[in-house]
């Protein structure tokens, strides 16, 4: 049935040749890197082309957890005060040798030093190294405030000095924007006056370095030789840029490639089907929400709020919206994350009763506002089409939903405005596994007209997260914030739709490869079997 | 680009009737033109009573129905003939009710951009000297981007809108009705009876759209058909590329690029919009053929 | 060409015609991106978003915290000296950027060019010459259709036809990934044969298979239509009638003397494609991620990266003015009828 392509046959003939002993990797990656340092970006998709493959980090995330363990620094202590963090570094760790570079020593604290400073330091000479570079995720972390000093105490230790105790530090330093630079390939650099090239012929000390990129179709990696953890399994590694996911899934099938991301929901069935695919999947770590404006009349009323959450139908969402690629919500953190407070009960769907609720509030013929966003994000692959089902699902409670919607930077602006009018679609993506990233950033007091969609300023909730983030025993954040969450959904600030299921198909030759919970993908530790 | 020049000046002297009656006598001749006639004037009768024929209304949910097969194949529901969408909305519904959306887009755009066109275009041909280089200069700085690319550009300004999209589109269209018009213009103003018009007293505006206007009608007759046909494929691509019409809207374009993830598990919701697209557009254009052929034997331009 | 003069004034009119286009098209691309809502740093900053004092330092880090006129007047002397500014996603210069698509886009665009004309041409003349058959019916019904079709939709059918379903040709992309040389021209099949790899040659024609044909669609039907509307008149003239009348072969009178002047017009018609070439790649490439400018542009502009999207206008509306300049030279200079 199957006819054997003139592609495939090409492909096949060009395997027995003389490619044959080199293992390669295809990932058909869902867009273009935005460059190679991934310092200055924020988009998953830059990093998993920069960050994972090419570069190291002081601590990083174990493969498939959230869990923090050593990687260019071998272990660290905290002072009692919470306020250093003190790194042993690894000796005898190697600068990737390409074309382009050939280091002449091994990794030290000079170019941790280098990595922290470019984007601490307002005078440094790389603070600005091409035009328009801005070190935004370095800023979103408010590290900026946080980091009083970073100090080289040795060749091999280095110290950060904090100006308040802050107990995500550690896992901060596993993320993206702390991958570790080689200050001896900026030197040399600087001196070509090639500054610009760090950003496009990266060197770093990950498990794979650089080969090659064409512009928006294909990135070459091959395995690291010298890399501190050991050679990788395969040899080459490929990143075929293939931006639209029906021709992800087309390619996958074909066999263009081994590795193909974001699947439409509507193509799973087929792609399991598939006899030469696997398909993996994991929660992803997001929620995806709406939020109601708890300044403003009637929705300052918990009670009204809780009534909308039982009118909403979250069932009927997952199956049209997420296609099954997605589980209903309760808490404001998902469960993949650690303090995810099982015990707490969802609010009920029941539109008889949400009725009844509104009617006791005193709430008749409420008209609203509902915030669709342009975009597809993980957490919510269609916010049109869920505000539509939301609208339906209000009007059999007698209210009115008008939908609108804003470019996409304007929403995100406008959404902020305490004095917005109507309930907003949106969501969050965790950066670095630590329940404070959610709680505090969406739900504190601190971030009403910004964050804080739901302008929602609760003392007794906002002074547990306060409390958990400053003590380091994970025990005891941990009670903080499952109270914490209990005292959520009885206000109900928001209404918790779902947490996306991330998909993950690739070819059954694939073995070793484990989802990222923080939604990234790696490929060290993959292996591809004959 | 000179032959629009010599147009057959229908003689005005004739009774209409008569132009009418000669007219369909050239237009029928033309077998294409009068199947795509029938073909529009059926598209036409579906939007005007689409709220009747429809089975179902285009926004509705049916949440038990969710991407059900056409009714030819297995699986599916008898309720729904060309099956349901991704939330359970009829195929054939949105089909129906987005006639009428791709028809509002083509007259608007048709009119919008004839009316403005036009009067650009006559007083850049009637005015001639600066006024004339200055109009002409700005539509070659319209036609210097490639129309879809330059409606994209507008749209992104204007927002996402099925109404600027409109506007988008009659705004890259404008220069040809501009240029066809001005072409007209100066072809005729040194005609004998225009001349005379002049020589009479006429004033420059009844000049202008009384005696040259209807003489210049055919090839903007015919360009006219032919926009009315790329403002339909224009705005059908804007949709897709997500800045036309918005959801939920049914839209053709819009309808296609939200059914663009079920390619692989549901050719119905991909297939049904792109063929109503093509059968409009190919009945307009046959019709457009037909227009040209009756209207201006000579005019043989694609 | 009765006077070389004439011609040189000709030339000389055009281009002087094409300054103020030319400064009116900076305007444009400059002022396009000025208006839209939203802007890039709101966008570049997500859900994490950015507070109003960095969002101030980042406006002015970009420049756009200063007048207009002051930015308008930099991105003159920008176009001067070949600097179109940086992307603000990339970083890099937009005018390398430009240059290091462009060639995916002419490449797509040239193939689609001759495959209209391979299949257009003849199936115009076919038409003509046997005027009012079935065959010329079909064509012509064929044409029509053609000219009808929303090409995005008709890339989708074909890569679920001939890549999905019978696993004829690839699905995306330029060549396949076993294939790796250094891009030298930048046009895939040049580079693919200068790399001297075996097999990638066909395999950068199958990839550019399905993208030519959708992309072709369109210029093919308008060829087809005006090379047999251009024959049909050529044909009725007094001097084929005559050859014809002479006895000389169909085929000759046909061939030699028909077609060589039905040409003119159908030269002109593609030439004038140019600027529907560059408006089907932004589809084209959208749903075959080519790695062209059509893709690049849309791209830029959903991302608000306004050097990227002011550069690659002004770009793409010299390419269109200088192709429509060469056109209209061009048919000066065959058709010795004009008169300047």
């Amino acid at each position: 049935m199957k006819r054997y392509s003139f592609a495939a046959a090409l492909l096949a003939a060009t395997m027995l040749g003389g490619v044959a002993n080199a293992k390669t990797l295809v990932y058909c990656s869902e867009g273009s890197p935005e460059g190679f340092d991934p310092a200055p970006y924020t988009s998953g998709t830059t990093f998993d082309a920069s960050a994972k493959p090419i570069y190291s980090q002081l601590v990083e995330f174990e493969r498939g957890t959230t869990n923090v363990i050593p990687g260019l620094a071998e272990s660290w202590d905290v002072s009692d005060d919470g306020l250093e963090y003190t790194f042993k570094l690894r000796p005898g760790v190697k600068f990737h040798t390409t074309d382009f570079f050939t280091p002449t020593r091994d990794f030290n604290a000079d170019d941790v030093l280098f990595t922290f400073e470019r984007q601490l330091k307002k005078d440094h000479p790389w603070n600005e190294y091409t035009a328009g570079i801005s070190w935004e995720y370095f800023n979103a972390m408010s590290m900026p405030d946080l980091i009083k000093e970073i100090v080289k105490v040795d060749d091999m230790t280095v110290k950060f000095v904090l100006t308040r105790p802050e107990a995500p530090m550690v896992a901060n330093l596993a993320m993206d924007f702390a991958s570790v630079m080689s200050k001896e390939y900026a030197d040399k650099l600087e001196a070509d006056g090639k500054m610009d090239m760090l950003n496009q012929q990266p060197v770093g000390t990950g498990p794979f370095q650089f080969v090659a990129y064409q512009k928006d179709a294909v990135i070459r990696y091959k395995a690291n030789p010298d890399y501190w953890d050991g050679k990788q399994p395969i040899d080459d590694l490929v990143f075929a840029i293939t931006t639209d996911a029906s021709v992800r899934q087309q390619k996958l099938m074909a066999g263009e490639c081994h590795v193909a991301p974001y699947p439409n929901p509507a193509d799973l069935e087929a792609l399991k089907a598939a006899s030469n695919l696997q398909v993996m999947e994991q929660e992803g770590l997001n929620v995806g929400y709406l939020a109601y404006n708890t300044q403003m009349a009637p929705f300052d009323n918990p009670k009204v709020r809780k009534a909308l959450n039982m009118a909403i139908n979250k069932q009927a969402i997952l199956d049209a919206v997420f296609q099954g690629a997605g589980q209903a919500a309760k808490n404001p953190i998902p469960p993949t994350m650690w303090s995810y407070n099982n015990a707490v009960e969802d609010d009920p769907y029941d539109p008889e009763a949400a009725k009844k609720m509104l009617e006791e509030a005193g709430v008749a013929d409420l008209s609203m506002k509902v915030w669709a966003m342009p975009v597809q994000r993980p957490y919510n692959p269609n916010a049109r089409r869920m505000a539509e089902l939301i609208q339906e699902d209000f009007s059999k409670v007698g209210v009115t939903v008008e939908i609108v919607s804003y470019e996409w930077g304007e929403y995100l602006e406008r959404s902020k405005a305490t004095d917005r009018d109507g309930a907003v679609l949106l969501g969050w993506t965790g950066d670095n596994g630590d329940p404070d990233n959610f709680l505090a950033v969406l739900l504190g007091c601190d971030g009403v007209g910004g964050a804080n969609r739901a302008q929602w300023c609760h003392k007794p909730f906002d002074d547990m997260i306060q409390k958990a983030k400053v003590i380091s025993d994970q025990a005891e954040r941990t009670k903080l914030y499952e109270e914490a969450q209990m005292v959520f959904k009885e206000q109900a600030p928001w209404a918790t739709i779902a947490h996306s299921v991330v998909f993950m198909p690739m070819s059954t030759k694939v073995t070793g490869y484990k989802m990222d919970p923080l939604g990234s993908h790696r490929f060290d530790g993959v292996d591809l079997a004959e | 680009m000179a032959d629009t020049s010599t147009t057959a000046a229908a003689k005005p002297i004739d009774p209409r009737l008569a132009v009418l009656r000669e007219f369909w006598f050239y237009f029928s001749e033309n077998r294409g033109a009068v199947i795509g006639m029938w073909v529009f004037l059926f598209v036409v009768a579906i939007a005007v009573f689409a709220d009747v024929i429809a089975p179902h209304g285009a926004i509705d949910q049916y949440r038990d129905a969710l991407l059900k097969p056409p009714f030819w194949q297995e699986g599916a529901d008898p309720r729904f003939l060309l099956g349901t969408d991704a939330v359970g909305r009829d195929m054939l519904s949105r089909l129906i009710y987005g006639s009428r959306f791709s028809l509002f887009v083509g007259c608007i755009v048709v009119s919008g951009a004839l009316v403005v066109g036009v009067i650009v275009g006559l007083v850049a041909g009637y005015a001639g000297g600066r006024v004339d280089a200055l109009i002409m200069r700005v539509m070659d700085i319209i036609l210097a981007f490639p129309s879809l690319l330059l409606a994209l550009a507008l749209v992104a300004v204007l927002g996402p809108s099925l109404i600027n999209a409109m506007i988008a589109i009659a705004i890259v269209q404008q220069p040809h009705y501009v240029r066809l018009t001005r072409a007209a213009v100066l072809s005729e103003k040194t005609k004998d009876y225009v001349v005379a018009a002049r020589v009479a007293g006429a004033r420059p505006l009844r000049l202008m759209f009384v005696t040259i206007l209807p003489n210049c009608l055919s090839p903007l007759i015919v360009q006219a058909a032919l926009s009315f046909s790329t403002a339909i494929l224009d705005a059908a691509a804007l949709g897709f590329l997500g800045m036309g019409a918005q959801p939920p809207t049914p839209e053709w374009g819009t309808m296609l690029a939200e059914a663009r993830e079920f390619i692989l598990r549901a050719w119905w919701v991909v297939t049904f919009p792109g063929v109503a697209i093509l059968v409009t557009v190919l009945a307009i254009n046959l019709m457009g053929d037909g227009l040209r052929d009756a209207l201006d034997p000579k005019l043989k331009r694609s | 060409m009765q006077s070389l003069r004439e011609m040189l004034r000709f030339l000389l009119y055009r281009i002087g015609l094409l300054v103020p286009t030319f400064i009116g098209v900076t305007i444009a691309a400059f002022g396009f991106i000025r208006i839209l809502p939203g802007d890039p740093v709101l966008l570049m900053a997500g859900e994490r978003g950015v507070s109003p004092e960095r969002y101030d330092e980042l406006m002015r880090q970009f420049g756009y915290d200063r007048p207009l006129w002051e930015q308008y007047f930099d991105f003159l002397g920008g176009i001067a000296t070949g600097d179109l500014g940086n992307s603000l996603v990339t970083k890099k210069p937009v005018f390398d950027e430009f240059f290091t698509l462009f060639p995916a886009t002419l490449e797509l665009s040239i193939c689609a060019i001759i495959f209209a004309m391979l299949l257009g041409i003849p199936a115009g003349v076919l038409a003509a010459t046997r005027r009012g058959s079935w065959l010329d019916q079909t064509v012509m019904g064929t044409a029509l259709v053609g000219y009808s079709m929303p090409i995005f939709w008709w890339g989708l059918l074909l890569i679920i036809l001939f890549s999905g379903i019978l696993q004829w040709t690839p699905v995306s992309g330029r060549v396949s990934l076993l294939y790796f040389f250094p891009p030298v021209t930048g046009f895939m099949l040049i580079d693919s044969l200068l790399s001297g790899q075996k097999g990638a040659f066909t395999s950068a024609v199958s990839h550019l298979i399905l993208p030519t044909i959708v992309l072709g669609t369109i210029p093919l039907a308008v060829i087809a239509r005006q090379t047999r509307s251009a024959m049909l008149e050529v044909l009725g003239e007094d001097y084929v009638r005559t050859a014809r009348a002479k006895g000389l072969a169909p085929v000759r009178v046909i061939g030699l003397h028909a077609l060589r002047n039905a040409l003119i017009p159908v030269i002109t018609t593609i030439g004038l494609q140019v600027g529907v070439l560059l408006g089907g790649a932004i589809l084209t490439e959208t749903i075959f991620s080519w790695p062209g400018i059509g893709k690049w542009m849309v791209d830029s502009i959903f991302r608000r990266d306004y050097p990227a999207v002011q550069g690659g206008l002004l770009m793409i509306a010299v390419v269109v003015m200088l192709v429509n300049l060469i056109v209209d030279l061009l048919y000066g200079l065959i058709n010795p009828k004009i008169r300047y």
